[in-house]
């Protein structure tokens, strides 16, 4: 049998029915592996101190009624950006240290009452700020895979949480690439949903308008579970969008591809990408021609384009979003937030000030459109967009020093995406100096089952998922 | 030389929804205990999220529709951004250039057009209360009022004189008394108001504008009047002993005391503050289609213009016909139209009955109509009777008027009125009580 540690949403639920062991034993295994190896990864700031109590009342509630819950007794994972009743949330800030929230996110109001139990809140960027944790006022987390490597982010502490195997599943967000970057450098799979599919209600606020809470699992089966959980209309955010839902699980095991026409994205095999990322995504183009889809290369705009309307926008919602943490209320002074947020919150006020803002917003708002456009038009050809997720394995410790725009440089191959609001599901395509590498599947919006499809079958086909040993990589 | 005022205002309205702008606590907060209305939307708590009020957002298109406002079928949010204590989220949610309602007017009685640049919709702010606290002056912060819906109203600067300024704000309150969207109550805070003012001066040398200021926070017409002609007559002054005309950044804001009857500097323009506005990325664009606006056209009562001449086309004085509608005597108004084919009642007396307090329009209208215009006007005999009362109970009184103390008239004229409970007409009554006093 497989290690408890080592089991897929449905193993799990499968092992509960067999009686194979309960709740409790489950989420003390994972406690106990976090004890262990938590302190030298530094993937969780606090944990749920409850956890044990919840998972001796989904034992009874499985004795009486069996699992009618999707995520019934599921160890999970959450970044620290969720809003947690009774689970201190800080999005990795000093400015928010000890702040115990008075209201449950939407996402994860809706993975408890889908039975999910939180073990703890996971390290991250400070405020999603940057994509390695390194900008985390409390440390940065180390890759699983390497500890003097970094795990990527923002959701760089959930993804690890994967990676090291101390949760079945994760919630993490991304703004542009916080969810698929990390996945990519920890070898996890990462799913973006949709911008609008999934409730920002009680998510700290990074750039409102790209913000997109989502799973980052063993699997992509997994992800599809999460996903429907966490979808649909939220009466608490207006940007959230009424198109149904579809029951994402019921796309996954498709036989081949016949029929689906993939785009390989010209202006994504960057001159500046090594020779061996680059290899690995031709060798994945390859694997869909074999799974009978069509791969055609595909121009889109030049991606630098999409740092700098990413920049321009995210910045300027940045200024204002933290705007609220003003010290009077809850949490600590200004003067301690990070030096990042101190930063995009200077560039965020300039390219909002007067004679500025039509300048730099609009500018950027205007190349947005384009963007937005251009996708549009690829998607009326192809199914799916692919592309490397990130053009290097995951970088040193202590690569982010001196360096403000590296997350903006890391990120150049999936901020275009997120800037449209698209959808991405994000996973392994092999290894690079004993690194995984990620590959990305980009959809049109709501078009998550088809990147889920898509995902699956390719995942299925190869063998990219693994997990490192801990006892030998750290 | 020739001095022409220019005069703009810009009016605030609170709202009278059920719920607030974005969330769904309360909106009626006068006199609640502090802190009792709130949730983390409008305590700014991190990850909070507004979901915008679609009622208030009819509300502010009515207001529109009734000042003649065209309705923009594409409009949004904008953040609106300033550091203050009762400003939980560090901005304010309003409209920046895509408003509800833009370009309308409101006819003064003049015939006057004053235009309306825009209606649009924004949040109200927490309130400040600065007090003593176990003996340490602290300031304590009440997000009660904390996103109230509220709608500013924006006047072209085509106002000339605080007579006119009056008139505009005094419509524009029974608009929207009359359209139900606020009681408007100035004691509440319920209607605020800010005058843009400055002066156009005609001289020898050319015309010259002075510069341009702006007094905040009003809570009185008069107040405001009194604002406006206190500036009027300072700015000439200062253009006379300086000669510094209106540039385009010079425009300063200043208080209202109204104590002292003046105003005072708050703010020049080297602390101008720059709102850095951007759309408000947690509400999606509004697309307001034609048919949604028609309706909530449909949806309008008559307005004060409107109201007042049809009472005047079935008869009422245009004098009565204004207190009515300004009063917004609804019961009165109705009751006044339903007499109005009834030849037993002339609807002039009987709006002015109602306007002299004489006759309570929810009570037995016929019955007090006939006995009021009965007693006053014809039974003489009656009165009579009662005035010799009178004068018989008093012969000291009456010897006084006999010895020419013609002033103790008034004396048995109230005693009348006392005892036919104010119903008698006091003309009448003097007639008579000269005819028996003299005789």
């Amino acid at each position: 049998m497989k290690p408890l540690h080592a089991l897929s949403i449905s193993e799990v639920h499968a092992g509960y029915l067999n009686k194979d062991f309960t709740c409790v034993e489950l989420v003390k295994h994972f406690l106990k592996r976090i004890d262990k190896y938590n302190p030298k990864l530094n993937i969780f700031l606090d944990l749920n101190e409850n956890a044990l109590k919840q998972a001796a009342e989904v034992d009874i509630e499985i004795a009486e009624k069996g699992i009618d819950r999707e995520l019934l007794g599921i160890p999970m994972a959450i970044k620290d950006n969720f809003l947690t009743v009774g689970i201190s949330t800080t999005a990795s800030s000093n400015i928010l240290k000890g702040f115990m929230p008075q209201y449950e996110s939407s996402v994860t109001g809706k993975l408890l009452a889908a039975g999910a139990i939180f073990l703890g809140k996971t390290n991250m960027d400070s405020f999603a700020h940057g994509s390695s944790t390194e900008t985390s006022d409390f440390g940065p987390t180390l890759n699983p895979w390497n500890p003097e490597k970094l795990p990527g982010g923002s959701s760089g502490g959930s993804a690890a949480a994967i990676s090291a195997q101390l949760a079945t599943a994760a919630l993490g967000s991304e703004t542009a690439g916080s969810i698929r970057q990390p996945a990519a450098w920890v070898g996890v799979t990462g799913l973006k949903p949709t911008y609008g599919r999934a409730g920002r209600y009680g998510c700290i606020a990074m750039a409102s308008s790209t913000d997109s809470p989502g799973p980052l699992t063993r699997s992509v089966a997994d992800a599809a579970l999460i996903t429907r959980v966490i979808s649909g209309e939220d009466p608490y955010d207006a940007t959230t969008s009424p198109t149904p839902v579809e029951d994402y699980p019921s796309f996954l095991n498709r036989k081949d591809l016949k029929g689906i026409k993939i785009g390989l994205v010209k202006e994504y095999l960057m001159s500046s990408m090594s020779e061996d990322v680059k290899k690995l995504i031709l060798d994945a183009a390859d694997k869909f021609r074999e799974l009978g889809a069509t791969v055609e290369e595909v121009s889109l705009m030049d991606p630098k384009y999409g740092i700098g309307v990413y920049t321009v926008v995210q910045r300027s919602e940045v200024s204002s979003n933290l705007a609220r943490f003003d010290g009077i209320r809850f949490g600590n002074s200004r003067d301690t937030f990070c030096q990042e947020s101190k930063r995009r919150i200077m560039l965020g006020t300039y390219t909002l000030s007067a004679g500025y803002y039509d300048a730099f917003y609009k500018k950027a708002e205007a190349v947005r459109t384009k963007m937005i456009d251009e996708f549009a038009e690829v998607f009326k050809t192809f199914d799916a967009v692919i592309g490397a997720v990130s053009p290097t394995p995951a970088l040193s410790v202590g690569a982010t020093k001196d360096q403000p725009m590296f997350g903006e440089m890391e990120d150049v191959l999936v901020e275009p995406s997120s800037v449209a609001g698209l959808t991405s599901v994000g996973l392994p395509c092999g290894f690079v100096d004993d690194l995984p590498i990620g590959l990305q599947i980009t959809c049109a919006q709501f078009q998550e089952s088809k990147a889920i499809a898509i995902a699956d079958c390719f995942q299925r086909n190869t063998d990219f998922q693994k997990f490192p040993d801990l006892d030998k990589t750290l | 030389m020739k001095i022409t005022p220019l005069i703009g205002l810009e009016v605030h309205v609170e709202l009278e929804t059920k719920s607030k702008m974005f969330c769904g606590c309360p909106a009626d907060h006068f006199s609640k205990a502090p802190n009792t209305q709130t949730c983390p939307v409008c305590l700014g708590l991190p990850g909070a999220l507004p979901v915008p009020n679609k009622k208030a957002i009819e509300s502010c298109i009515k207001i529109g529709l009734a000042v003649n406002c065209s309705i923009n079928r594409l409009s949004k949010f904008d953040r609106k951004q300033y550091f203050y204590p009762d400003l939980s989220k560090g901005y304010q949610i309003s409209q920046y250039d895509e408003p509800f309602c833009s370009e309308g007017f409101i006819t003064l009685d003049s015939g006057k057009k004053i235009g309306v640049e825009r209606v649009h919709q924004e949040e109200d702010t927490g309130k400040l209360q600065h007090t003593n606290l176990n003996g340490e002056k602290v300031t304590l912060v009440d997000f009660n009022r904390s996103g109230v819906p509220l709608v500013e109203i924006v006047s072209k600067p085509d106002m000339a004189s605080s007579t006119e300024a009056k008139e505009y704000l005094k419509k524009i309150h029974e608009i929207i008394r009359a359209i139900g969207v606020s009681n408007a109550d100035m004691e509440k805070g319920q209607m605020r108001l800010e005058p843009t003012i400055n002066v156009c001066i005609e001289n020898e040398s050319g015309t010259h504008y002075t510069p341009l200021v702006e007094v905040k926070n009003i809570n009185s017409f008069n107040f405001a009047s009194q604002a406006i002609d206190f500036e009027i007559k300072r700015q000439v002054e200062e253009f006379e002993k300086t000669g510094i005309e209106k540039t385009p950044t010079n425009k300063t804001t200043r208080g209202y005391d109204a104590i002292k009857k003046v105003t005072f500097l708050q703010r020049t323009k080297e602390e101008a503050k720059d709102y850095r506005y951007f759309p408000e990325p947690d509400i999606p664009p509004f697309i307001i289609e034609d048919e949604v606006v028609e309706k909530l056209r449909r949806e309008l009562p008559l307005l004060p213009h409107q109201e007042i001449s049809s009472l005047e086309k079935i008869g009422v004085d245009a004098k009565d016909a204004k207190i009515l509608v300004s009063l917004q005597n609804r019961v009165a108004i109705q009751i006044i139209h339903d007499y109005s084919d009834d030849n037993r009642v002339e609807v002039n007396k009987l709006a002015s009955l109602i306007v002299n307090g004489k006759l309570d329009p929810a009570e037995h209208v016929l019955v007090q109509y006939e006995k009021l215009t009965k007693v006053g006007n014809t039974d003489t005999a009656e009165l009579s009777k009662i005035v010799q009362k009178i004068i018989d109970n008093n012969p000291g009184i009456v010897a006084e008027y006999k010895k020419g103390k013609t002033n103790v008239l008034g004396f048995f004229v109230g005693q009348a009125m006392k005892e036919t409970h104010g119903s008698a007409s006091p003309q009448a009554l003097t007639k008579i009580l000269k005819e028996k006093l003299d005789s």
